[in-house]
This record gives C-alpha cells, structure tokens and sequence, in this order.
C-alpha cells in the first residue's frame, strides 16, 4: 500500500477512537513524539523518587515514613510501566537510560528543585502531583495503547498521592505557628513550579497542532493549566493558606480563574539544565546506575549458572 | 512522512532547547531479558496480561513483577513468559482472519426467534 493510503487509514483509525497498537504501522513522526513523549514521562517518574527520597529518612513518624516509603515505591513502578510501554516503540531500555545520563533526554523540570523542609513532602503531593494527574487522566485516552493503559494503571495509583500531600499540609495548617508558616512557606515555593509543569503557552507555539490530531495529547498547556489553577485555588481554602500570587482572583465572566504572569525565562532556564537542583539530580541518577551494575551483572551470571546447572540435570 | 511535531506539549520538551552533552556511546546492554507478565486477581479468574519488566531469569521476573504490580493486592497468582516466546497474529492478517466471523451471526442465540413460551432455552 502507498505511503499517503496507510496514513490516511491511520487517521480514521484515530479519529474513530481505535488504540493503536505496536505492531500496527503508524507514521514514523507518530512512533518518534510518543517514544520521546513517553519515555521523557518514565524519566521524570525515576528523577522524581529523589526529591522525596531525600525525606524518608526523616519523616516526622513512623506512619508518615510508611506513606512516603509506599508513594516514592509508585514512582519507581510508574517509571517501569513507561519504560515498558516506550520500549514498543524500538528503543532498548539501555539506550533509554543513556540518553537520560548524557542529558540528551529531558525530565519534568519540577524535579531540580530542592524539597528544603517536610512541608515540600505535602506541597508536592498536592501540587506537583496534581498538576501531573490532571496531564495523565488526559493521557488515558491517548491513542497508542501501550501509553493509554500505562496511563489506566498510573492513575490509579496516582489519587492517593495527592491525597496524602494535601492531608499532611492539613495537618500542617492546624498546627503551631511555626508549622503553619512551613506549610505556606512550601506553597509559596511550589505554587510557580507546578504552574511551569504545564509547559509553555499555547501561543508560543505556531507549529501544528499534530499531537492533537493523532489524539497523542487531547488538551492543551493551557487548558490544563486553568484546569489546575481552578482546582487548586478553591483547595487552598480549606487549608486557610494563600496562593503566592496577587493577581489571582475568579473571573466571573470567563467562569475560570485568572492568575499572574508565570516567569518563563526561570522555566527555560531550568529545562537547560541550570535549575538548582539539576547536576545533582542527574549525578545521583548516574551514580545509582554505575554503583548497581555489580549486582546488575552477578544476577546474570547467577542465571546462566542455574540454566547451565538445569540442562546437566536433564 | 517527514512532519515533525514542534508544538511544547506538557511533558514533551524537545530534545534540542536542553543542555546536556552529546549522547555517549551506548552502554553494554546488561542482558536482562523481557519478560511478560500475567496476573491471576482471583481465584476462579484467569490470568490477565499486566505488562512486562526486565529480568535475568524467572524467578526474578516473578519476584519483580510481584512488587510491581501487585502492591494493591492486585493478584493472588502470577505467571512470567519470556517475551521472545510469545507468537502474536500478524495486524496485517486481522482482516482475513476475523472479518469471516462478522457475517455469521447464525452463532449467536439472538439469531433465533422463539415462542414468549419457551422461557428459558
Ligand atoms: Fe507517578
Ligand atoms: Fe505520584
């Protein structure tokens, strides 16, 4: 069949809301954004382990230290099923990982901020967890079916995360006056990031809209973000804190919230790599690799003893 | 076809606005294999595809897949296959293959018009 015949199938594939499937033919710029796309998303549930990571030591109780232990677990799961849902599309899990320590392969930017107390542990759940929930609800119905099913499994697991976040600032908020000034504190300094989450404006962009037509992503930055500023500006009530931002306030002719100008030269700062956090979090990502290969290799050649050990046997 | 997508979706930044050097060359492969996965949720139930993971043998597929996607109580029994093992149909063949059963509705019980009188049947 001719090129522009098999493309042409593909889109009515897609816009009659049928997955599509590795070993379906699809468009080569298709298999590229979501191997890019999905494996950019395993990176950044691995990366994002360390923030709260550094924490588990010094959770408040033993309860708090269970939650935190559970939920960093999730992450590495959620790295996982990305990791398997990418490598469909004909890139090894080797090469994944190499591109995200040579720095070719990029991670959420929110990551490369430092979590400096344990309010971050709540601020992070509720906010950057949040604002990640509302990104992979859309994804599940994205039209490659590894990624969308991927997706059903994260979501899932995800509520509880935002959940745990916003209760452990609750608790936070009804506490001493140095608690509460933590848990603003925390806001204030996870409120931008979480809005940068969403990527740049829609109007930054003039190139096509393709991701949309081949239904990869069904909202778009903005969309998403209002989303998540309308979510979050009412919750923050009921924790009696505020949202570090003046210009936030309902507008009652749109029905959505409007809130202020998000520093864009940060964000493109940190996605260069010169966010606070960013060589430190790639270092620990390298270390961890180079110092588990040891044990990477004794389980192979404990395997291929055992076979070797089995086929004498029989 | 040679569009690609430029537009910043969330999650989606391009490789070239990063830092970051140039790609080293590739590591050595650490040779686990790719094995799929299998869970039985319940008794009674059968084992339902769940995804797939890395490991060097069997056992340790098992053991992995038990904490990667059972941490919900999700499985009481799991099963692990070497990926390289499975045979799938070709989607090139699905036509041929599945399209016949379509006009065969005679396999159906709706296909038959009984009498109110013969209640269940
Ligand atoms: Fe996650
Ligand atoms: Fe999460």
């Amino acid at each position: 069949m001719p090129v522009h015949h098999l493309e042409e199938t593909f889109q009515q594939t897609v816009d009659a809301e049928i997955k599509i499937e590795a070993k379906d033919w699809m468009p080569e710029a298709y298999r590229k954004t979501n191997l890019r796309q999905i494996s950019q998303h395993a990176h950044s549930e691995v990366v994002g382990m360390l923030p709260e990571g550094n924490w588990i030591t010094r959770a408040p109780s033993l309860k708090r230290k269970a939650i935190l232990i559970a939920k960093v677990q999730d992450e590495a799961g959620h790295g996982l099923y990305l990791y398997s849902a990418a490598e469909t599309l004909g890139m090894s899990r080797d090469q994944m990982i190499a591109d995200l320590h040579s720095g070719k392969a990029k991670y959420s930017s929110i990551f490369n901020y430092p979590t400096l107390t344990w309010a971050d542990m709540g601020a992070i759940g509720w906010l950057v967890d949040g604002a990640a929930i509302l990104n992979q609800v859309m994804l599940c119905r994205t039209s490659y079916g590894p990624y969308a099913r991927a997706m059903v499994r994260i979501c899932k697991e995800e509520s509880f995360h935002q959940r745990q976040g916003f209760e452990a600032l609750l608790v936070l908020s009804k506490g001493t006056q140095e608690q509460r000034a933590m848990c603003q504190d925390a806001i204030n300094r996870w409120w931008w990031p979480s809005l940068m989450m969403f990527g740049p404006r829609d109007s930054e962009s003039t190139n096509s809209d393709q991701s949309m037509k081949w239904k990869i992503k069904r909202k778009t930055n903005d969309e998403l973000r209002q989303n998540f500023v309308d979510m979050i500006a009412q919750q923050v009530k009921l924790l009696g804190m505020t949202l570090p931002d003046p210009d936030l306030k309902w507008n009652e002719a749109r029905g959505h919230y409007d809130f202020g100008e998000i520093n864009w030269d940060e964000f493109w700062n940190v996605v260069k790599g010169n966010g606070p956090c960013n060589r430190q979090r790639l270092q620990a990502r390298i270390n961890a690799h180079e110092e588990g290969a040891w044990v990477r290799e004794a389980a192979v050649a404990y395997a291929q003893k055992q076979s070797a050990k089995q086929k004498k046997v029989a | 076809m040679q569009c690609s997508i430029r537009k910043f979706y969330y999650g989606d930044i391009p490789e070239e606005q990063g830092g970051g050097a140039a790609p080293s060359e590739s590591m050595n492969e650490h040779g686990w294999p790719l094995w799929e996965v299998f869970i039985r949720s319940k008794q009674g139930l059968d084992h339902k595809h769940a995804g797939s993971l890395h490991a060097a043998d069997a056992r340790m597929a098992i053991e992995n897949a038990r904490d990667v996607y059972t941490r919900r109580q999700e499985g009481i029994s799991i099963w692990v296959v070497e990926s390289k093992n499975i045979h799938a149909s070709d989607p090139g063949d699905a036509e041929s293959l599945f399209e016949p059963a379509a006009d065969k509705i005679y396999r159906h019980p709706t296909f038959y018009d009984l009498p109110d009188e013969v209640k269940h049947m």
